[in-house]
């Protein structure tokens, strides 16, 4: 038990670019050659690029690990590999326990043949057997909902009803491991909905999932922990607030080097100036780290500020960026009067409604009319609470507000 | 964990011998899965349905004697044109279909095989498999024929069904392993070299000419029958005209050199695909 269920060990995958055809006999001879002999071809090879580079990470039984990165970061060749679709170049890798992937669905559905038929296939295709297909077709044919098209050709489905159908399928098999791909991606909300929640059941169930998806809030929902693949390597690897943080912070504008970031250290240009912004942290953070916000009830945020001169009458100006760089917050306060040394500006909230994501404090303090310092403030502030947004990126809002629903019946 | 407990290992560079038996037992029901798919796919939404099982080798046989017996003459052991070609067309056509579709297994289904994982030599055996419905409809259809040959007309002298006859599932068998290893390799091939793909269709149309089917392996010369017997088919189509007719070549020594080549290409070509199989989705 103690031993993990996926153990990747440097797995690394090598890929040819342009044209795979050889151009010569000689080549295509060279490539059926044994292996010794052409062992370390292609590494040094200007046509040939690492899609994975010695990725390595483990899972334990009953644990929801999304994996995240750009297009092409290698997460699907990962997925591939994992599944035996296709073999590494080098590495390792144990899977102890029945694998099922889940590449993409409705693989395998022959158009001809009915929904009953498919039903059976698609089971099948996916290394179920047909006693097991038996015992559950009637609860897939219900989660589907196509109980009465089971005897028409699935060309005739609906693209809605075809992708319900195979999603119904792929989801009751039984397995251990289970590999998503960007599945949900389809189909209308509602049932991306009924997925996710049977995804989640899979989850309470205790079965091992590794989820690949862009959608940044299903990862937060559903997933302890998230792995980002950048360029074929494993980039960061950790609890899933702080990985989907730091690839949200570099994926936002704060990282593409447009604003003028400063270094309160160095200090540059501000340096003999009589204030500087010197740090910032959470007071008391329930998450235990200072910059990390979990929670969405009161707290207090400090800020450090170093007076070199005393300041009569001066103003003090607060903002909060998201990492789209849309203005969350500002606010402002004047006719402060501080004497030399180091000062803590604290700020007291009843809570931070905003979706969770990265965000960034502007501070800055005017002392005789003249700026004295700004700061857009490092390290960033990440928001760590539960999504309570809609479940697909494209409809997260700004906010993140809880919301109790019911329907009233209205008498007339 | 228990029996049910096991452990999956993904590792590069397997050796050539490893093929994966045990994935090909769990996967049994998708090998049925897939005939049953093949046979009922191929003839929906046509009229003829699997009548055009019929109609392929009895237009082939009538054409063939219009225009190798009628116009250019060449000798069909005595035995009735008609009748001689539709026995030959039998293995014959079972061998080529098999072949053409075993060999396009892996390019014609990249698009599953891309994202999911089975036992892929489940799709080549299910070709074979369900090839042999198609040609036990050929096979009736000869034997109404054969009997309609053999009660009702003068040529019913010439045909004397002998004791061979019970060979016949066996040179079934043969000629479905034949067509599975060739297919093997040329489905490897194609990965590679799509070249294959077009090269397939003729190496058929070749094949053919170079079993006795228009003609009877009598008319070869004596000291060149061996290069004749050198295509395991020719020994098929041969005995199964044997059996039928009690005319033609069978020979155990040709027969044995025929299904040991038989038993190579099955072999060396269950390899080879086994070997191309691991990463063939990354070129195809």
């Amino acid at each position: 038990m103690s031993k993990p269920m996926i153990e990747v060990e440097n797995i690394s995958k090598l890929y040819r670019l342009g044209e795979v055809k050889p151009r010569t006999l000689r080549e295509a001879f060279g490539g059926w050659r044994p292996r010794g002999r052409s062992k370390d071809r292609g590494s040094s090879r200007p046509d040939t690029f690492w899609a994975l580079k010695d990725v390595s990470f483990s899972v334990a039984r009953g644990e929801v690990v999304g994996l995240i990165g750009k297009n092409g970061a290698g997460k699907s060749t990962l997925l591939k590999i994992l599944s035996k679709i296709t073999e590494p170049a080098s590495g390792l890798a144990f899977l102890r326990g029945r694998v099922s992937s889940l590449l993409e669905v409705g693989t395998g559905f022959h158009p001809e043949l009915t929904g009953r038929e498919n039903i059976y296939l698609n089971g099948a295709v996916l290394g179920m057997r047909r006693r097991e297909i038996g015992r559950k077709f009637d609860q897939i044919a219900a989660f589907a909902e196509v109980e009465r098209f089971l005897d028409t050709p699935v060309k005739r489905y609906s693209s809605g009803m075809y992708v319900r159908l195979a999603f119904a399928v792929a989801a009751h098999l039984e397995s251990e491991i289970l590999f998503v791909d960007e599945v949900l991606a389809v189909g209308d909300s509602a049932f991306q909905k009924k997925c996710l929640g049977k995804i989640g059941e899979v989850v309470e169930r205790g079965r091992t999932v590794l989820f690949v998806s862009h959608q940044l809030n299903q990862i937060r929902r559903l997933c302890h922990r998230t792995i980002w693949l950048e360029g074929g390597s494993l980039k960061q690897i950790g609890s899933t607030a702080d990985v989907v943080g730091a690839y949200e912070l570099a994926m936002s504008s704060f990282s593409n080097g447009s604003d003028d970031r400063k270094d309160p250290s160095t200090n540059n240009g501000f340096g003999r100036l009589a204030a500087s912004f010197v740090g910032w942290q959470i007071l008391e953070p329930s998450s235990g780290k200072p910059q990390v916000l979990s929670t969405e009830g009161p707290f207090a945020v400090k800020m450090a500020v170093r007076f070199n001169k005393p300041v009569r009458d001066g103003h003090h100006g607060i903002a909060l960026w998201n990492g789209d760089g849309l203005l969350i917050w500002a606010w402002a306060v004047g006719g402060l009067s501080v004497g030399e040394g180091l000062h803590e500006f604290v700020y007291r909230f009843q809570g931070l409604p905003v979706r969770p994501g990265v965000y960034r404090w502007q501070a800055s303090f005017y002392g005789g009319g003249k700026l004295l310092d700004m700061w857009y403030c490092l390290p960033e502030l990440v928001v760590a609470t539960e999504p309570r947004t809609h479940f697909r990126d494209e409809w997260t809002g700004v906010l993140n507000l809880p919301c109790d629903f019911c329907v009233e019946r209205v008498t007339q | 964990m228990g029996k049910d407990y096991y452990e999956v290992v993904i590792q590069p560079n397997r050796s050539w011998l490893y093929v994966d038996w045990k994935g090909l037992l769990h996967y049994r029901d998708l090998l049925w899965l897939l005939v049953r798919r093949d046979f009922v796919s191929k003839y929906k939404q046509t009229i003829l349905g699997p009548l055009w099982f019929f109609l392929q080798p009895f237009l082939t046989a009538l054409i063939f004697a219009l225009v190798f017996a009628r116009g250019i003459k060449i000798p069909t052991d005595g035995l009735p044109p008609f009748l001689f070609y539709f026995c030959g067309l039998v293995p014959w056509g079972y061998f080529s279909q098999c072949l053409l579709a075993t060999s396009q297994s892996l390019s014609a289904n990249a698009h599953i095989l891309g994202k999911v994982y089975f036992p892929r030599l489940v799709i080549p055996l299910s070709i074979v498999i369900s090839n042999v419905a198609a040609m036990v409809i050929q096979l009736v259809t000869f034997l109404s024929f054969y009997f309609y040959f053999k009660f009702f007309t003068p040529a019913s002298s010439l045909i004397q069904p002998n004791e061979f006859l019970l060979l016949l599932p066996f040179l079934f068998l043969q000629a479905a392993m034949l067509s599975l290893g060739f297919g093997l390799w040329i489905a490897a091939l194609t990965v590679k070299y799509r070249d294959f793909q077009h090269l397939v269709g003729f190496l058929t149309q070749l094949w053919m000419y170079a079993t006795p089917i228009i003609y009877p392996l009598s008319v070869v010369p004596e000291r060149l029958r061996w290069l004749a017997v050198l295509n395991p088919m020719a020994v098929i189509v041969e005995g199964f005209r044997y059996g039928f007719f009690g005319v033609g070549f069978l020979d155990v020594g040709y027969w044995a050199v025929s299904f040991g080549m038989t038993c190579f290409f099955l072999v060396s070509g269950v390899l080879v695909f086994n070997r191309v199989e691991r990463t063939f989705v990354d070129t195809i």
